[in-house]
């Protein structure tokens, strides 16, 4: 399953090569990686959703690993936290003005935007979760040819929860339920 | 004050307590060459990067200091790789420093550049490019925190030529680190931990690396005496616990002791203490311990449950979590475990080839037992790769950390020399020998001119089996004796030795072993011994790859 962590980086050159390269040696596979700044110019935030097949134990391993590296503040798993998950999809059909109505139509049930009309396309930015992107293109595709540019998933848990930190130790963190249970698992 | 990019090097490394650096010079770095006569700190003049690399992880191993190698850029750093990634597989503390193109050549493909942090960021605990004179002050600080602290490792600083020549405001600035370090262990967890100790019947200690990295010797004495609780060691573990306690097992994993890894297969509780389950130790890791519980006291939170699942986790300094344990246990005996274990080494004691009649060969076995007794267990010593490593390992016998010096995780020919030469400016005063194969030594062997250069009072005795014996033996053994490409044409090692201007033997019998190892310990200076050794003995015990610890291949009785 995908698991979805917030990981706040300093913000320096080669940091998102650290991180990219970190993925790749210990075999982790990367669904997306977002990177941006924050409120804070020296950090930056990366939201990284990354395959985990044996769920919470390959979780626990990205996470030991990516503090492994100097330039990580901090690491969270939000993914079964109550978080606000956002993709942002810009989608050109190529679509004369016959059809036109119809884009826009899908548009507003969606909520997205027409932002550019040319006389055989329109383009279409949509932000939403995923899976509201998944069917807009699905029902777009139809009607004409499809580029799409997507940005991947950027997170952010709801109200004043973090997400889970497994790591004792890390800024201050004590052992956190996890590893207690962790003590009990027998193999 | 103002001072210069390659000053600013020197002020930080003299600082740090450097005072002895291994290296190689070369255009990007000439700058930080030239400075360097100003300081009170010695240069030792590899006869190739690797070697100084080498050098640098020998020193620190020897001294628990941080060990520094410096190279040109280009291919003075790519020689470098090597030695970068054999500590960072052992978790030697060490800071390398490359010198690199000007900055603003830097992505042109100038003369001599090469993506030095890019090809060394998976090889380092963390590196760095400065650009800028003001840069560096911090980032050495920053780096030789980094090397050392928490599961230490190698740190590459590469710097620009500008960034050398620059002038800037020199101030020794303060650490500016977040702090990482482990949370105490909670109660609950030792509590859990102290009762499965209590409850166990059938406990071994796992004593890793990590133990002689965090001092815990002391602590793991008390903890081994009171619970009477068995010691086997990884092969970077030896010396933590000393070999000739009543409770030592010796090595475990794949050339371990086969009581030492009956008794794991056997337990009912294995106490991992710094170390990493490596594949070397666990053999198939579903059928490794099947009966033990496992509590495992690791620094590195990503090496817990890595390799095999343990029941309690205990992330922290060993020491300090030792500390904490040790209040919470009582006093117990295990004199059942501990017959059921002397039965099995009384059976690995009949297969051992030093209990054995003389037959007139020369082993390995009997070679290093011979340099163990005459240096009465207390030498440094360095080892290659191969054979020789494990029969070194199984034969001498350490009481005292931190004086055997090996290529564990990284497995990397050529270690042994360049590692001896760096051990001995950490250990002037002790003897230092280099237990080396004959392949292996030929990797690295121009290195004998650098210990001829510095006075390093270097043994190197070369166990020659005129082959490459480690893949040799695999071969014998699973490749039913096809032998490929381990044939090898050696030099003659003695006029080698001798061309160096060291003075050098060749041994061919057994009875002449002792008597030259006592004329080279007299010897002044570095010394050459090459043992000519039984062409074809294999290492037993051995477990094979994809077999459980204790399927172990034993060395046949004699007919
Ligand atoms: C740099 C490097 N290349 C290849 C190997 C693979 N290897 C492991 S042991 C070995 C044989 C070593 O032969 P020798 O140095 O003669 O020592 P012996 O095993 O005979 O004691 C080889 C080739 C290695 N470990 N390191």
């Amino acid at each position: 399953m995908n698991y979805i962590f917030v990981v706040l980086v300093e913000n320096k050159p080669g940091v998102l090569n650290r991180v990219a390269s970190l993925f790749r040696r210990r075999n982790f596979n990367i669904e997306s990686l977002v990177v941006g700044r924050t409120e804070d110019p020296a950090v930056s935030r990366m939201t990284i959703v990354a395959e985990c097949p044996n769920g919470e134990a390959a979780a626990h391993r990205i996470e030991a690993n990516l503090y492994k590296l100097i330039n990580v503040i901090d690491v969270q798993d939000v993914t079964h936290q109550p978080s606000v998950t956002r993709d942002l999809a810009l989608i050109k059909v190529r679509v004369g003005p016959e059809r036109r109505a119809e884009v826009n139509g899908l548009a507003e049930i969606f909520r997205a935007h027409i932002v550019d009309v040319a006389a055989d396309s329109v383009v279409v930015e949509i932000t939403g979760t995923e899976d509201k992107i998944e069917s807009i293109i699905e029902l777009l595709r139809p009607i004409g040819a499809l580029e799409v540019a997507r940005t991947g998933k950027i997170a952010m848990t709801r109200g004043q929860n973090d997400g889970v930190r497994r790591l004792p130790g890390m800024n201050g963190n004590q052992y956190d339920e996890m590893m207690m249970e962790m003590a009990e698992m027998t193999p | 004050m103002k001072m210069r990019g390659a000053e600013i090097v020197w002020e930080c490394l003299t600082r740090e307590g450097v005072d002895v650096v291994f290296g190689y010079p070369g255009g990007a770095n000439m700058p930080i060459y030239d400075a360097m006569l100003n300081y009170p700190v010695h240069h030792v003049l590899a006869r190739h990067e690797q070697g100084a690399a080498h050098m640098a992880d020998g020193y620190a191993r020897a001294s628990g200091k941080v060990g520094v190698a410096m190279t040109t850029s280009g291919p003075g750093a790519t020689n470098l790789v090597t030695g970068i990634a054999t500590a960072m597989m052992d978790s030697i503390p060490t800071v390398f420093i490359t010198g690199q193109v000007p900055s603003h050549l830097i992505g042109g493909d100038a003369f001599q550049e090469v993506d030095v942090t890019g090809i060394t960021l998976p090889i380092t605990k963390h590196n760095y490019l400065v650009m800028h004179a003001e840069e560096l002050a911090e980032t050495i600080r920053e780096a030789f925190h980094v090397a050392r602290s928490g599961r230490p490792g190698p740190v590459l600083i590469d710097i620009c030529k500008n960034a050398q020549v620059e002038m800037c405001d020199f101030v020794y600035p303060e650490l500016k680190l977040r702090e990482r370090q482990s949370a105490p262990s909670p109660r609950v967890l030792l509590d859990e931990a102290a009762h499965l100790i209590e409850k166990a019947k059938r406990p071994v200690i796992l004593c890793g690396h990590g133990a002689i990295i965090s001092g815990a010797e002391e602590e793991l004495m008390k903890f081994a005496v009171q619970t009477q609780t068995p010691v086997t060691s990884t092969l970077l573990g030896l010396g933590a616990f000393p070999a000739s306690h009543e409770l030592s097992l010796g090595m475990m994993g794949m050339h371990g002791e086969s009581h030492a890894n009956m008794a794991i297969q056997n337990a009912d509780l294995l106490l991992a203490f710094g170390m990493r389950f490596d594949d070397r130790v666990t053999g198939v890791p579903k059928t490794y311990a099947p009966g033990a519980k496992k509590i495992h006291i690791e620094i590195d939170p990503a090496e817990v449950n890595k390799n095999v699942r343990v029941d309690v986790p205990l992330v922290g300094d060993l020491k300090s979590v030792l500390r904490d344990l040790l209040p919470l246990l009582g006093e117990y005996d295990h004199e059942e475990w501990k017959q059921e274990i002397a039965a099995w080494k009384a059976e690995s004691d009949s297969r051992n080839i030093i209990n054995w009649e003389d037959d007139g060969k020369l082993y390995a076995a009997h070679v290093v037992n011979d340099i163990w007794e005459a240096t009465g267990g207390a030498a440094l010593v360095t080892t290659d790769v191969g054979q020789h490593q494990m029969w070194s390992a199984q034969y001498y016998l350490l009481d005292k950390p931190n004086r055997w010096i090996t290529s564990g995780g990284a497995g990397t020919m050529g270690f042994g020399l360049p590692s001896a030469i760096g051990a001995w400016f950490a250990a002037k005063n002790e003897e230092v020998w280099a237990i080396v194969g004959d392949g292996g030594f030929q990797m690295t062997s121009p290195e004998l001119t650098t210990a001829v250069q510095e006075g390093a009072n270097v043994k190197v005795a070369v166990l020659n089996n005129r082959f490459l014996g480690m893949v040799r033996q695999w071969q014998e053994f699973f490749f039913e004796k096809r032998y490929s490409a381990v044939n090898m044409l050696t030099p003659d090692f003695v006029k080698l030795a001798e061309a160096h201007g060291i003075p050098a033997r060749r041994v061919t019998k057994r009875e002449d072993a002792a008597e030259a190892i006592e004329w080279a310990r007299k010897t002044e200076g570095p010394v050459v011994l090459e043992f000519s050794i039984e062409m074809e003995d294999a290492v037993y015990p051995m477990v094979p790859a994809g077999a459980a610890l204790h399927e172990m291949l034993q060395r046949p009785m004699k007919a």
